[in-house]
This record gives structure tokens, sequence and C-alpha cells, in this order.
């Protein structure tokens, strides 16, 4: 149960400039005017994330990857529903590896 | 407590315990993946020559996977913290874009709930919460309560696999790996709104498997949702 002050300075940088990129957006949102061309530009940051975060982690995912990234979709697409999504994919994929190897 | 749903062209946001809950309940699911993953995090911090409160304390005030990870992985003696916060620094840059995102929603909001609940934005409580005030529910605690079960998973998962050591190395090996990427696919379901997104979807998914390839650390998250979302509003003025 220790704490070396080395350790605990460099945790708290960490902290400080984690917090930091999390209330910069809002802040920096917060200092312009919400023009029409500026709303549209945020309506599109939440599916193009989701597309960055999810596309190089697929492809690099191997072909039970793909499959499952696949199976996912269909069930969110037919279902709407996010768990059911959670379960097919990790199922398919688990599926997947035992198969393929 | 009653869903207050306002449908007015400009975005209100609601501060209530019952937005909370929901959170809570829709998040959980996902809270136990984060847990699974956690667990890793945890083994590997003990590895790492961490003690068990540094571990915890870490996971509790930084609160985000990847950058605890990499620290992990710069952790040596003596320790290199200018290195090791300058990298968390850019690996969370995403954060700025997605807080971007999540203003229009939470602009209304008072200061200092918005403030306390920026702080539980993570890729997956952020994703949700998006979801949700996109489908018109538009209460505020809904990330705060996504967030903190979210926390429980990642804090309490840092102190089992801490204490159990290298009981669990290998969390793929069950597929659990994959239920982060299962979730934002179902997400990313959500967002599509029709042929518009065709051109910036496929602009960032482009920039961003190209930026994992060239660049280090995180970039290829912000340098995809932003290029994607700039091609957007440039060919789209809705």
């Amino acid at each position: 149960m220790t704490i070396n002050l080395e350790v605990l300075l460099t945790i708290l940088g960490m902290a400080a400039v984690t917090y930091l990129t999390r209330w910069l957006g809002p802040f920096l949102m917060s200092r312009v005017t919400l023009s029409k061309k500026l709303e549209t530009w945020l309506s599109y940051l939440p599916g193009t994330i989701l597309v960055s975060l999810v596309l190089p982690d697929l492809i690099s995912s191997g072909v039970a990857g793909v499959i499952a990234g696949f199976a996912s979709l269909v069930a969110a697409r037919l279902s709407g529903n996010l768990f059911l999504a959670l379960v097919v994919g990790v199922v398919t994929v688990w599926a997947g590896r035992s198969l393929l190897g | 407590m009653t869903e207050n749903v306002k449908e007015e062209s400009r975005p209100e946001v609601d501060f209530t315990a019952a937005g909370a809950w929901i959170g809570f309940r829709q998040s959980l699911p996902v809270a136990l993946s984060v847990f699974a993953y956690g667990l890793v995090f945890g083994v590997l911090a003990k590895q790492a020559n961490l003690s068990f409160l540094e571990a915890l304390l870490m996971s509790v005030l930084v609160f985000a996977g990847a950058s605890q990870f990499t620290a992990l992985g710069l952790w040596v003696v003596p320790l290199p913290s200018l290195t090791i916060i300058l990298t968390t620094f850019i690996i969370n840059l995403r954060h700025i874009l997605m807080g971007a995102s999540l203003y229009p929603y939470i602009r209304h909001l008072k200061t200092l709930p918005r403030n306390v609940i920026l702080y539980f934005m993570s890729d997956e409580s952020w994703a949700l919460t998006m979801g949700q005030f996109q489908s018109g529910k538009r209460n505020g605690a809904f990330l705060l309560g996504s967030g903190f079960v979210i926390g429980l998973g990642w804090w309490g998962s840092t102190v089992v696999g801490y204490l159990l050591g290298n009981l669990i190395e290998h969390p793929e090996q069950w597929g659990l790996d994959f239920a982060f990427l299962a979730v934002f696919i179902a997400l990313l379901v959500a967002q599509w709104k029709g042929k518009k997104n065709i051109l910036p979807w496929l602009v960032a998914g482009i920039v961003a498997v190209v930026a994992k390839f060239l660049l280090p650390d995180k970039w290829y998250i912000l340098l995809g949702g932003l290029a994607g979302s700039l091609v957007g509003a440039w060919l789209n003025d809705d």
C-alpha cells in the first residue's frame, strides 16, 4: 500500500491532461457562435468518429472479426438492440476463431 | 419521474436522477465488457510494478483505457514522466471532437453538472449518450449514469485484475475484445441517415485506416473523424 511521489505526480499529470481533452471540446464550441455550417459539421462527427474507431480495428481483427462485424451490423439493423448486437458479435467471433484456428 | 422530452428546434437538456438511471441500465452490458478488458489492465499494472493503490488511482483519476495501457508500456525506472503525460494527452485528443459533438446537447446545462459529466465521457459512454440524445431523449444525466456504470466496471476490474495476477491474460480467447467493436458497430448503424453519409464515412474510413498504418497512438481516430465530418459539412447544408 504505497505511493511513490514521482508516480503520484505522473498519474496526476495524466489525469489533468485527460480531463483537459474532455473539457476542451465543449469549451471551444462555447466560444464560437453555433452557425448552421458548424452544426452540420458537428452532426457528422459521431458517425465519422465511430467509423474511424471501428474500421481499422475490424480490418486487423482478421476473417473471423470481419464476419462477426457483419453479423453485429445485421443484428443491430434488424433488432435495433445494442445488447443483442454485442452478443451476436462476441459469439460469432468466438465461434469463428475456434473454427478457423 | 417521467422523461421530459421537449421537441424544439433548439435541443434542450434535462438533468434528473431518472435520466442517470436510464444511462446506468442501458450501459450495463457495455460495462461488463469494460470489466473484462479492465482485468487485463489490472494484471499488466501489477507486472509493470505499480503498487495496488497506484494502479487504482490511475484508473479512477485518468479513466481512459487506451492511454493507461500505453502508459504501462512506458513504465520503466527512472519514470519518463513527461513522455507518459504527453503521450496520454495525444492519445486522448479524440475526446475534443467527441466533446464538441456533445456540445449542442449539453450547452444549456449549468457549468458544474456539465463539467462533472465530462469526466465520465469515454469512447463507450459518449457513443451511447449521442445515440440517446439523437433519438430525442435529452437527459444530460444519461452520460453521468452511463459513465458511472462503465467506471464501476473499469475501477472494479483494475482491482480484481491486480489481485488475480496472471489468471486472465488472454480475454480475446473468449471473444470479449470484440464486444467493443460490436457495440460501436451497432451505434454506427443508428447513425446512418441515408445517402448523405456515404462519402463522409468513406473518407473517414480511408483516412483512419491509412493513418493507423502510418502514425503511432490514436491519431487515426482524430484524423478520420475530422476528415470525414469536414467533407460532410462541405457537401451538405442540412
